[in-house]
């Protein structure tokens, strides 16, 4: 199967691009929800979609230094345009979903993506 | 056989300035990079630093991070101004923390990070007192 990009699981979730679209062609290799941080440092790869209620600056970090595929807020979250800025900075796509955390796993792991 | 120091480079790490944390693992980050760098070191190297660098910028008055790259190794030195960990070998158990609520919420402090150092490097040194923290990590490239 075809991997999935990030632009492509944007619209899947009915997510909105927030930040990183430079990054948007990127394959999503694995995925994970999950909101402590040290636990994504050690599980999270590169190219896993990351679901998470956190919005602050340091997801950002985390993200970059992994080299995740893309941040997703569930829930129609959103970031400071601080976060947002530096995320195109960056270039880790941070994506905002209407959507429930627990939906979107569903839809992704629907999509043929699988856990970390 | 004297080693050869490629490169030395110094970060200001600051108390509580979470605009900033992750900076200086970024920027080591890049550097090992450019160097070529293999991945798998990479990710080792940007895991314990971040963690070692978000303990500082949490539990610490700050301090410097030091990097010393040389063809056999990376060594990242973490050196805080206090006020140093009461019981090293308390803080090194998973699920540990002092964190406070506040810093949980944020998704840090669950006393994972010791852990995530000590898995991805291959020699860890601390030496704390109340004037300060030592933290010194051996990544083998």
């Amino acid at each position: 199967m075809k991997p999935l990009t990030v632009e492509e699981l944007t619209q899947k979730i009915d997510g909105r691009l927030c930040a990183g679209q430079g990054a948007a062609q990127r394959e999503v290799r694995s995925g994970c929800v999950c909101d402590l941080l040290s636990w994504v440092m050690a599980h999270a790869k590169k190219g896993t979609a990351w679901v998470t209620v956190q919005t602050h600056m340091n997801v950002v970090a985390v993200a970059e230094l992994l080299e995740i595929a893309c941040v997703i807020f569930p829930d129609g979250m959103e970031a400071d345009a601080a976060v947002l800025s530096k995320a195109d900075e960056t270039g880790v796509p941070v994506v905002s979903s209407p959507k429930n955390a627990f939906d979107i796993a569903g839809i992704i792991h629907a999509a043929g993506v699988r856990g970390v | 056989m004297a080693s050869i120091n490629l490169l030395h480079k110094e970060y200001v790490i600051e108390q509580g300035n979470f605009l900033k944390a992750g900076e200086a693992s970024s920027a080591i980050k890049q550097i090992l990079r450019q160097l070529g760098v293999s991945a798998g070191v990479l990710r080792r190297v940007s895991i314990a630093s971040y963690e070692a660098e978000l303990n500082m910028v949490i539990h610490s008055f700050g301090g410097t991070v030091s990097a010393d790259i040389s063809p056999h190794a990376v060594v990242l030195e973490f050196a805080d101004t206090g006020p140093g960990i009461e019981d090293v070998e308390l803080a090194m158990q998973d699920g540990y923390s002092t964190a406070s609520e506040e810093i949980r919420n944020m998704g840090f402090g669950a006393g994972l990070g010791m852990r995530n150092i000590k898995r991805c490097c291959d020699g860890m040194d601390i030496v704390s007192s109340a004037g300060g923290t030592k933290l010194t990590l051996t990544f083998l490239v």
